[in-house]
């Protein structure tokens, strides 16, 4: 830690000034995490209180009983496990989609100058933005006509068209920073175009292209609006918890609650040296 | 060396351009078509009349521009601290843009969830207070007799949720600057409050513009969270057009709630765009 790599804060002026700036610093930044951090906390308690205690009151923050008995019920509950499993396959499918169709237009925009680039590159930009309320109402009609209504395969469609924006930028991005002279050494050395990208570009994307598969899958787990609208009597899990949520037991919505967040922590993990370049590219 | 293949970006591209166009572009033109669809088939402004006649139309509008008012504001406010504070380099900035970012992959129905164990009446906030002897009954917070606590409930679980993405825009965006610039402000003794408004600022003006739009955007079509919070307590314009997609089954004014969504979408970006130019940059 040098202190010219401190961009705003610090730059000493004065030693005292800047141990003083340095730890408000670290004061604003342990309040800002408990903000986040607390209330996931909170969760996991609540979720991990038996079913019985839901209505104890006031409740004890450091908790006194900790059981999976309200985890169960909820997964126990009518549909539930079904609703899970459609979600995971929707995703599945979505994640499989959206790369096949995606990563060939990313490596295209990172790969190689032609007309139209920047044009298709803002056309994808802008659709990243759009909301999801205008796809879903008029793709259900398109979907009964299609008889495809109420089935996995729609949502994934509808899911997919979602993230192809997400992974052709971040494809894009991890292309451009595979070195193409690599590539081309590929080629001079025998490899046809598809060799060598398959032999030397794609092993050294792959992490890249890693991070793009997590970030769509968790773009369609999270997804209800879309959901709500396309299915009915084969609901994803959140469109199941949604249409649920008025009838059911508190404690149901605290196990939901947390079982679909589980996911979005792991994932962030895993994904966080990605996310600059996923949402960080400023249009230029 | 890539130009004898000058058809081959276009054939990369032509896949997602298909699913773009198909599952992208076709339903946001349908739902035009859908909204001014009258039930006896032919065109007119009937659908978008019973729209506007209906009982819960004005509450939703107002409730959802209430919202995108109050909490874009305060999601600014948050976001740019969490910015500073990871530009800061603290020890441990991985950790911190980790915790600062997990929001990101939560969905707004789980959010909505977390925030009601905290705010339903047997909930945290209430045992905390009793804890603390601020009061001696729970006090209600989520009751639709009480619209303004119920908003501010909202507000606080979408600045929870919804922060992170324009954090991580606003951190790209800070990482952005050239190192001299800060340097410069330091040698002709710039306190940090000088530097954030002087230099910082202006130098994010890119990215604060496209965090806005974006973060509007989405703020429109705000629904989950409402759900799991107010119930059908309080109207927003994307709850509506869900209930009349899946509730009355009737698409046309459904898609004209989409529609409405999608023009007040345009109408916020071309508003931020003229409102907030982003002169030329010279970059270092």
């Amino acid at each position: 830690m040098t202190a010219a790599n401190d961009v705003p804060m610090a730059r000493p002026r004065a030693g005292r000034d800047r141990v003083v700036g340095r730890t408000l610093t670290y004061v604003a930044a342990t309040v800002l995490a408990l903000f986040i951090l607390v209330p996931i906390y909170l969760i996991a308690v609540s979720a991990f209180t038996p079913r019985e205690s839901a209505f104890d009151f006031p409740r004890s923050v450091i908790p006194t009983q900790v059981s999976t008995d309200t985890i169960l019920f909820f997964l126990n509950a009518s549909g539930v496990i079904d609703a899970f499993w459609r979600s995971v396959i929707v995703a599945i499918i979505t994640l499989g989609l959206s790369l096949l169709i995606g990563a060939p237009a990313g490596y295209a925009i990172a790969r190689y100058a032609f007309r139209g680039r920047e044009g298709y590159r803002l056309v994808i930009l802008a659709t990243r933005a759009f909301p999801i309320v205008i796809l879903a109402i008029p793709l259900a009609v398109t979907y009964r006509l299609w008889g495809i209504d109420d089935t996995v395969i729609g949502v994934a469609l509808m899911h997919t068209a979602l993230a192809l924006p997400f992974t052709v930028l971040i494809t894009s991005s991890v292309f451009i920073s595979v070195p193409r002279e690599l590539e081309e050494a590929a080629q001079t050395l025998g490899c046809n175009p598809l060799q060598a990208f398959l032999r030397v570009s794609m092993p050294l994307a792959l992490p890249g292209l890693a991070a793009a598969a997590i970030f769509t899958w968790v773009l369609s787990w999270n997804d209800v609006f879309a959901a709500v609208i396309l299915t009915l009597r084969n609901p994803t899990l959140p469109a199941k918890i949604l249409t649920a949520l008025t009838q059911s037991p508190i404690y149901f919505q605290f196990a939901a609650g947390f079982v679909m967040l589980v996911p979005s922590l792991v994932v962030i993990f895993f994904i966080r040296k990605y996310l600059l370049g996923l949402w960080g590219r400023v249009v230029k | 060396m890539t130009t004898r293949l000058g058809w081959a970006p276009y054939a990369l591209l032509l896949p997602s351009a298909l699913f773009l166009a198909v599952f992208f572009a076709t339903p946001m033109v349908q739902a035009f078509g859908l909204a001014l669809q009258q039930p006896d088939g032919s065109i007119g402004f009937a659908s978008v009349q019973r729209m506007l006649g209906d009982a819960s139309f004005s509450g939703a509008l107002l409730t959802t521009l209430a919202l995108v008012v109050l909490v874009i504001p305060v999601q600014f406010v948050l976001a740019m601290s969490m910015a500073l504070v990871i530009n800061a380099r603290l020890k441990g900035q991985g950790m911190w843009l980790y915790v600062y970012a997990l929001p990101l992959g939560i969905s707004e129905l789980a959010a909505g969830i977390v925030w009601v164990s905290i705010f339903t009446q047997s909930g945290w906030l209430n045992s905390i207070l009793m804890g603390l002897g601020v009061t001696d009954r729970p006090i209600t917070w989520q009751s639709a007799e009480t619209p303004f606590l119920l908003i501010a409930c909202i507000v606080i679980a979408e600045a929870w949720r919804a922060t992170s993405i324009i954090m991580i825009i606003l951190v790209a965006g800070l990482q952005s600057i050239p190192r001299e610039f800060m340097e410069a402000a330091d040698v002709y003794g710039a306190t940090n409050w000088q530097k954030i408004r002087r230099v910082v600022l202006p130098m994010l003006r890119p990215s604060l513009q496209v965090a806005l739009i974006l973060r509007t955007i989405l703020a429109f079509q705000v629904f989950a969270t409402v759900i799991a919070l107010a119930g059908r307590g309080l109207y927003v314009l994307a709850g509506e057009a869900q209930r009349w997609a899946t509730d009355i089954d009737n698409d046309n004014v459904a898609a004209a709630y989409a529609g409405l969504i999608l023009l007040m979408s345009l109408i916020s970006t071309v508003l931020f765009l003229v409102l907030l130019p982003t002169r030329e940059e010279h970059q270092a």
